[in-house]
């Protein structure tokens, strides 16, 4: 019954790959699927997984990520003992965080103080829904000092924050090749791994003695054939953010009905910040197909393939395909968008033309008003 | 902390004209707007009206009632030194009762009240749906100086005489009470909102207790004995859209108002109606769907066609099924090819591939099909039919 675990949440590693969605927001704040931002995925699979002790490191940019989670409530961390907290770099320490275990000395203090037996660490930056029983239970059966968790899939496109794993017969870690150019189906790790407390503590001393950052570089490379690093395969449906492309195909993927099965089990929900919003209105022209609705839009246009958040409005006459509208955008009268990504409160007038294109969708800021 | 005004939400009632919809569930709790229940609407208007403390009075089936209320949080009223209460019928020293009446149940709760110390004690109804401002209501009774205010709405005086009529004066003090009469004089028709200075309300209770004649009811029984006694009352005219969704045809009314969104309209953003919400993905709209004219909210799952109806949490509507001017309340499935036409369906009901239920005509009644109910393959269930879990009635 008695919970050991802590998790972390590194919530800016990555920032950069989608620098037009994280130019005022941690990646852990972009919104995705409708209702949801990127950490909900993070968050909620600790939830479900029985982890209610979890520290959100954020370095920058982190107002709308903290207006989010407000004090967990929603995740069911609101806590006497533990629960969530979020814990902003100290001005003057080392500023912003160049990789994960500069990261995680920040908040070391945090980390020692724990009793926990294990540490969940954790980006923002995959959508998936994981039951982390499975991984812990493996995690300690195995006696791993590290486990990593990882999809098959071929080396990103994008080529970017890439690391592919190979396990040798005893499923302990041989080597890690970061975007390496290799054809096929690879493990690909998930930038989620459980490791030993003890041992994790060690580490961020370590590394922080020899001014090293990275946990790919200093601990998995440097310390593979030391430590015994293992894999959890998890075979789901998931998604690591790599790029705007990436995001516009992550998002649609969510039309597939395999997807929300995976993504959205009823046992497991994916919780996020209550709106309260009135229901989608749909009105007497609404022609709708293929598309993920969420509450608060009115719709009286012709939406096809697209995701809309909450409280978009898309007017008479409009046309709407491959598309995702964000928080309160506004699509007037008889404009038509096809594959354009819209970021918050951006005011399409009527009668306007916006295409990009399936493979290089046109991305619009928040807050624009054309 | 002294409190100025505080409510009591009347959360007991039985609702016994909703049939299979109140069976195993007290009417405040029934499904409402897509994403509510009846009782959101009183208690989203106490938290912005700034009342911080709500008790409410429940006896019929009050499980799903308090799970629903739980600790008050979704309404702001998880707090300090107030926030929302349920309070069912206890046993004293004294001996144990259920809420006789109206002013029966408040006077149980005297004590409750009396740990507060409020000036002013609102007392409201579980059942109506409406937008309302307590405190526009409070002014006017501290303005009068009233010991009770009574909240009335304008109503075609042909229609006056289903409800308790007011009568009166040119200043707005009541001066007569007359509870459904055959001829109304008045077009002023009590909603069964009561703002009481509390001192009058104990006073009152309290006296009407201890009269063994007494139905223990405010509307038949205390309201009369204070203007006998010569109090001060008041009458507040409130002016909007107001609904006893106490009745299927009334609950079916209110849903097709909601849809017209011209009286009743959910959206405006500083009169929220906040609710304990599930946790459910976007609804998704599949090829071939044709939503029209309706409100559908997170967890559907909508691949039919859907018109001029609101579909709640979790709906699921297979390919070819056809909905209209129909309430499908949370969970529930509309299986391929069924028809679901000027129809209540109830939460987490079946209806069958190929079976038919209701009417479209514009003369037909409303068809309920009861919480869980299972309406087979290809069956039909005639318009205005009440088809329950376990039998036909």
């Amino acid at each position: 019954m008695k919970n050991d675990i802590l998790g972390i949440i590194v919530c800016n590693m990555h920032d950069d790959l989608i620098p037009q969605l994280t130019a005022n927001r941690t990646l852990g704040s972009i919104p995705f699927g409708g209702r949801y931002r990127m950490i909900d995925f993070a968050l909620s699979n600790m939830t479900n997984s029985g982890i209610y002790d979890v520290g959100l490191v954020p370095s920058k940019n982190y107002q709308s990520l903290m207006n989010h989670v407000g004090n967990g409530q929603e995740w069911d961390m609101s806590r006497k003992n533990g629960g969530l907290s979020i814990l902003p770099p100290y001005a003057g320490e080392r500023g912003v965080y160049r990789g994960r275990m500069e990261a995680l000395y920040g908040v070391r203090e945090y980390i020692k103080a724990s009793s926990a037996a294990h540490v969940v660490l954790s980006d923002s930056d995959v959508v998936a829904n994981i039951d982390l029983r499975p991984v812990i239970k493996q995690h300690e059966e195995s006696g791993a000092d590290i486990t990593l968790v990882y999809k098959r899939s071929e080396v990103f496109r994008e080529k970017k924050q890439c690391a592919a794993l190979f396990f040798d017969e005893c499923g302990k870690l041989l080597d890690l090749y970061l975007n390496p150019e290799l054809e096929g189906t690879q493990n690909i790790y998930l930038d989620i791994a459980i490791i030993k407390k003890p041992l994790l503590d060690e580490l961020i001393a370590e590394c922080a003695s020899k001014d090293e950052h990275s946990f790919v570089h200093s601990v998995l490379m440097e310390k593979k054939g030391v430590l015994n690093i293992r894999g959890y395969l998890f075979d789901g449906w998931c998604n690591k953010l790599t790029g705007l492309r990436n995001y516009l195909d992550a998002s649609l993927a969510l039309l597939d009905p395999a997807v929300r099965k995976s993504l959205f089990p009823a046992e497991r929900p994916i919780y996020t910040r209550v709106r309260d919003e009135v229901s989608a209105k749909y009105g007497e022209n609404a022609k709708v197909s293929e598309t993920l609705v969420t509450d608060g839009c009115h719709i009286d246009g012709e939406v096809e393939k697209s995701v809309l958040f909450r409280s978009a409005t898309v007017e008479k006459d409009a046309k709407v395909k491959g598309c995702v509208l964000m928080h309160n955008t506004f699509v007037g009268e008889g404009s038509t968008l096809e594959w354009v990504i819209t970021d918050k409160n951006v005011v399409i007038p009527a009668g306007t033309h916006l295409a990009g294109s399936e493979k290089y969708p046109l991305y619009i800021p928040k807050d624009t008003v054309l | 902390m002294q409190k100025k005004m505080i409510a009591m939400l009347l959360a007991g009632g039985q609702g016994s004209r909703l049939y299979v919809l109140t069976k195993d569930l007290a009417k405040p709790a029934v499904p409402f707007g897509g994403k509510y229940r009846i009782i959101d609407f009183p208690l989203s208007n106490c938290v912005n009206s700034g009342i911080d403390t709500v008790g409410i009075l429940t006896q019929y089936e009050p499980f799903e009632l308090s799970e629903y209320i739980g600790n008050g949080q979704p309404w702001d009223l998880d707090r300090m030194g107030g926030g929302a209460y349920v309070l069912p019928p206890y046993q004293r020293n004294t001996g144990r009762d259920w809420y006789k009446g109206t002013a029966n149940a408040i006077y149980q709760n005297l004590r409750f009240i009396e740990r507060y110390n409020p000036d002013y004690v609102v007392i409201l109804s579980g059942d109506h749906i409406y937008k309302m401002d307590y405190s526009k209501m409070l002014e006017v009774h501290e303005e009068k100086g009233a010991a009770v205010t009574v909240a009335a709405l304008k109503v075609p005086l042909s229609e006056a005489s289903r409800f308790g009529v007011i009568i009166a004066d040119e200043e707005g003090y009541i001066t007569e009470f007359e509870e459904k009469p055959k001829n109304p004089r008045s077009d002023l028709a009590s909603m069964g909102i009561y703002i009481f200075s509390a001192d009058k309300l104990k006073k009152y209770l309290t006296e009407d207790e201890a009269d063994p004649t007494s139905e223990n009811d405010f509307g038949k029984n205390v309201l009369p004995k204070m203007l006998e006694a010569g109090e001060k009352m008041a009458v507040y005219a409130f002016e909007g859209y107001w609904k006893d969704v106490g009745t299927v045809d009334s609950l079916w009314e209110a849903h097709m108002d909601l849809l017209d969104g011209s009286d009743l309209n959910l959206y405006e953003k500083d009169w929220r109606i906040y609710s304990r919400n599930p946790v459910m993905p976007p609804h998704m709209v599949s090829e071939g769907a044709k939503v029209t004219g309706s409100m559908v909210t997170e967890g559907c799952e909508v691949a039919g066609e859907v018109e001029k109806s609101v579909l709640f949490a979790g709906v699921t509507v297979e390919k070819g099924a056809e909905i209209k001017e129909s309430i499908v309340m949370p969970g529930a499935v509309i299986k391929a090819g069924a028809k679901v036409l000027k129809t209540i369906v109830g939460e987490k009901a079946v209806i069958g591939e190929n079976a038919k239920v209701g009417c479209g005509c514009a003369d037909a009644k409303i068809t309920l099909i009861g919480p869980e109910a299972n309406v087979k393959a290809e069956e039909t269930v005639e318009p205005g039919a009440i088809f329950g879990k376990e039998a036909v009635k």
